[in-house]
């Protein structure tokens, strides 16, 4: 083998070498990424996992805080849990339909230029940061009158309602035309085909989607700091007033310097978090079934 | 002897027609063009349908023969940008006008779809939903048995009537699509290449079907099958494709006449191309 | 009945009325929610404007640069908060990209079947967790972490960068960059992952077989054809990270000012509203707190609205659908 060969061989290896060096560093660094990602979950759920299940009993979903009270009397942060429960009900009570209308629109009814409309309203929609939706709220329900239950539920239903028309969207474009076309051969009416024909075969997907929203509203704070945080200690039903609700009230408790007040909010960041994990697991997996289903036919 | 021939010495069961003038007609079509967009999909077409028989449009695929017969129970009218002109006489009065509704055209008009198109419901309610939703509720259950005899899926499925209408094989879906359409008793039914997506026994019962029926219904077919056409149909409509400027293709009515006379004389040259097999 | 009557029964109802009510009330229904919808962006940036403007009247534009924020004097700008968003947000990003980016590859490329699924659900349940909870853990957990050993580390080695400046209490914004960081990870990482599984595996065979490695494939074919989407993911990213009100309040203190010692205390529109919202001592006040709200809103729509833009742009050119 004459000299120059032998070094054009070597350098080629060398190459070669170095490219694989920096492809399995490369490699490396992706599954770093992957670990960080997996560790800072665990890291997240783990502390409010260990912090919270701790301090977990039944008084602190039942009982109304009593602040300042010796550690013996039972309390805990009821009123929340209730107020969370009936914003997130009134919520839900206003984007489902409304949510489940516009998707029937635009499927049903309308042409290529206000679906386009609609689908980038409802994108730049979902991309205002809660934080001005309350302060938008705010300015059209609870200037001059007053926060309440309301207001709050009709911020989050602000928040809920491109999730739930976007996944109601999906779901009706999964029905095939054939269904339509079957009723509409019959002679039965184009309302009476969407409701009776169309709409029951989109069930598990608008099942879906409203848990998925639910999920997402049933943590955030910052619309409700605005139209539902100034609220007494008694439990409270009335969405008249304002009702405090979990995230308001792991915010004022984080922001506290007592350890009690710390110890009640992990407790309620525990719960929270394990029913809006459950909430987002559970409808993810009911969707993976229910579109194996709908393909399968 | 060509096969279409033999076909037709075969199906001696078809009766000798009446002379034209005797026929009640169904449908008085003049002139008629459909259009998507500003493509003419069909053009020019001017033809009768007779009562209480069976009449096969067929043709080489592109020629319109879908486009045509769905402009018969305006469902054509579901696709954004189509148009329609000239007249269409349903038993006199024009059903492709502005002023009619379409979704009363389809209840008397019924139509049967290429693919099958059950209803996710069982096989009884798949036949008994449209009842319900058309007010036609009385005695429901002999209505529904009826239906489902008449279209020959009775005795096949009267043990199982609360199964899905999805569970059946293709023929079956497609006679209780069938039965569905009866239910309601239309005075027309389309059939839009019904038997294309069948095996040859399932195609061989729903042509019996219609041989059957012919007295309750009048059946207006679509077939790309020459030979079903030459076996079920009385009168037969050949269309076939036209060229013109630019590249424009549009469906046109070559020739309409008894079934007979179509595959044994036909008067156009055309006609007899296609139905010799020497295109399309 | 004879035929011929039942036929010309039958063709008499076929006229008239051409509409059915019930079909047009569901439409009229059904559009009177698309309007509604339609209109609400436009209500609320109007709304916002209207709450904003007495300290729009009183300030004007000079507000946006305005470094101060006076409850005495009442004199208050946005100078010092912008300056924060765009600190924490942009920094945020920086840390975050190459994390996502490089979960999503791994997700794509890497990981052996049965880790995929699970690691995938994990990532995504990170988007899951509400912010006040991340706060909380950032002001309990992370905070006191990070000022006890990683800010002094930073400190002692990097110090003679302003940036790492003196560490202080666990609430900087240092902490709220983290925080953010999290934050951000599970989008663009989600979005970037469907990008990568959309690059067709002709392509990548093609630079395989080619004899390239893995990562010069990753390069060379999938990084070029997905940058559209990336794009689009960083800056959505970026627009979660812009918003974020309360994860960020809870960790970062609160200051007003320009500094640039990450390990101090800071504050963002998002996060300033927040926390003076009840605080507010005059109608003035709450006016600019909304004032920096409207600031905010101009510029998550405009964010969001590039981001809408690319996607459709590019996807139009993919031939994808969004």
């Amino acid at each position: 083998m004459s000299a120059p060969e032998a070094t054009a061989g070597g350098r080629r290896n060398d190459r070669l070498r170095r490219r694989k060096i920096v492809n399995r560093l490369m490699e490396g660094l992706a599954w770093l990424a992957a670990a960080i990602a997996v560790a800072i979950l665990g890291i997240v759920v783990f502390s409010v996992a260990r912090k919270g299940a701790s301090e977990l009993n039944l008084n602190l979903l039942t009982k109304p805080p009593v602040p300042f009270a010796p550690p013996d009397v039972a309390q805990g942060l009821g009123n929340a849990f209730i107020g969370t429960l009936i914003i997130v009900g009134i919520a839900t009570v206003i984007a489902l339909p409304v949510g489940i209308l516009i998707a029937i629109y635009v499927s049903e009814f309308a042409g290529p230029w206000v679906k386009n409309a609609v689908t980038l309203t409802l994108d730049v929609l979902n991309g205002i940061p809660a934080i001005v939706i309350g302060i938008f709220v705010f300015g059209l329900i609870v200037v001059g009158r007053g926060q309440s239950g309301f207001a709050g539920g009709f911020a989050l239903s602000i928040l809920m309602l491109p999730l739930v028309a976007r996944s109601t969207m999906e779901v009706l474009a999964l029905v095939p035309n054939s269904l339509r076309e079957a009723s509409l051969g019959l002679g039965v009416p184009r309302w009476r085909t969407t409701l009776s024909i169309v709409l029951p075969q989109t069930i598990g997907g608008v099942v879906t989607g409203a848990t998925l929203a639910v999920a997402r509203v049933a943590g955030e704070t910052a619309p409700l700091l605005f139209t539902s945080s100034i609220v007494g200690n008694q439990i409270n039903w009335n969405p008249h007033h304002a009702l405090q609700t979990v995230p308001v009230a792991i915010f004022e408790l984080s922001e506290s310097p007592s350890p009690d007040d710390h110890a009640r909010a992990w407790a309620a960041a525990f719960v929270l978090m394990m029913f809006i994990l459950f909430a987002s697991l559970g409808a993810r997996w009911l969707a993976t079934r229910s579109r194996r289903k709908l393909m399968a036919r | 002897m060509s096969t279409i021939e033999s076909a037709l010495r075969v199906e001696t069961k078809r009766a000798p027609l009446p002379p034209r003038e005797r026929l009640e007609q169904v449908f008085d079509i003049e002139g008629l063009n459909a259009i998507y967009g500003a493509k003419p999909a069909v053009k020019g077409v001017t033809m009768e349908v007779y009562k209480n028989l069976v009449t096969a449009i067929i043709g080489p695929s592109g020629c319109g023969k879908s486009t045509f017969i769905r402009c018969l129970n305006r469902m054509n009218d579901l696709i954004p940008g189509f148009r329609q002109e000239g007249t269409i006489r349903y038993h006199g009065q024009n059903i492709g006008g502005n002023d009619v509704d379409p979704v009363a055209v389809r209840r008397t008009i019924g139509m049967v779809f290429q693919r099958p198109n059950p209803f996710p419901k069982s096989i009884y309610d798949n036949v008994a939903w449209g009842l319900r939703v058309l007010r036609m509720k009385d005695s429901l259950d002999e209505r529904v048995e009826r239906a489902l005899t008449q279209a020959a899926l009775w005795d096949e499925v009267k043990d199982r009537l609360k199964a899905s209408g999805l569970s059946l094989s293709g023929g079956q879906q497609q006679r209780l699509c069938i039965a569905r359409a009866i239910a309601v008793e239309p005075d027309v039914v389309l059939m839009d290449e019904p038997a294309s997506a069948l095996d040859p026994i399932a195609t061989q019962a729903i042509e019996q079907l219609m041989h059957d029926l012919k007295n309750e219904y009048s059946f207006v077919i679509v077939t790309h099958n020459m030979q079903q056409a030459a076996r079920v149909a009385d009168m037969t409509a050949f269309f076939s494709i036209s060229t013109g400027g630019e590249g424009a293709r549009w469906g046109e009515l070559i020739e309409y006449d008894d079934t007979t006379k179509i595959f044994t004389a036909p008067s156009d040259k055309r006609t007899e191309d296609y139905v010799t097999g020497r295109f399309g | 009945m004879s035929t011929l009557d039942a036929t010309t029964e039958s063709t008499r109802r076929l006229s008239g009325r051409r509409v059915h009510l019930g079909d047009l009330i569901l439409q009229l229904v059904a559009g009177a929610a698309t309007l509604a919808a339609l209109v609400l962006v436009f209500l609320i940036v109007w709304k916002v404007i209207d709450g904003a403007r007495p300290a729009i009247e009183q300030f004007g534009v000079g507000f946006v640069t305005h470094v101060g924020w006076d409850p005495v004097k009442q004199v208050f700008g946005a100078g010092s908060f912008l300056f924060g968003t765009a600190v924490t947000s942009l920094v945020a990003l920086l840390l975050a990209a190459p994390l996502s980016l490089g979960i999503a590859l791994f997700l794509t490329e890497l990981a052996p079947g049965a880790i995929r699924g699970p690691v995938t659900a994990l990532v995504e349940t990170l988007a899951a967790i509400p912010s006040v909870v991340i706060g909380l853990w950032g002001i309990l957990v992370l905070g006191p972490v990070l000022s006890d050993h990683v800010e002094p580390f930073l400190h002692d080695t990097l110090g003679f960068i302003p940036l790492f400046g003196t560490p202080g209490s666990g609430s900087s914004m240092f902490t709220a960059i983290i925080v953010l960081t999290i934050m951000i990870l599970p989008i663009v990482s989600s979005i970037s992952r469907e990008l990568f599984l959309g690059v067709p595996s002709e392509l990548k065979e093609a630079a395989l077989g080619l004899g390239t490695t893995r990562w010069e494939m990753v390069r060379g074919v999938m990084f070029p054809y997905a940058r559209g989407g990336i794009a689009a993911a960083l800056i959505l990213g970026l627009g979660r990270a812009l918003g974020e009100a309360i994860a960020v309040t809870q960790v970062i203190g609160a200051f007003v000012g320009i500094q640039w010692n990450l390990f101090s205390p800071g504050d963002t529109l998002a996060s300033r509203i927040a926390a003076e919202y009840q605080g507010a001592t005059s109608n003035l006040e709450v006016a600019s707190l909304i004032y920096l709200g409207l600031i905010l809103l101009v510029f998550s729509l405009l964010v969001n609205l590039l981001a809408q833009w690319i996607v459709r742009t590019v996807a139009r050119r993919q031939g994808l659908a969004s």
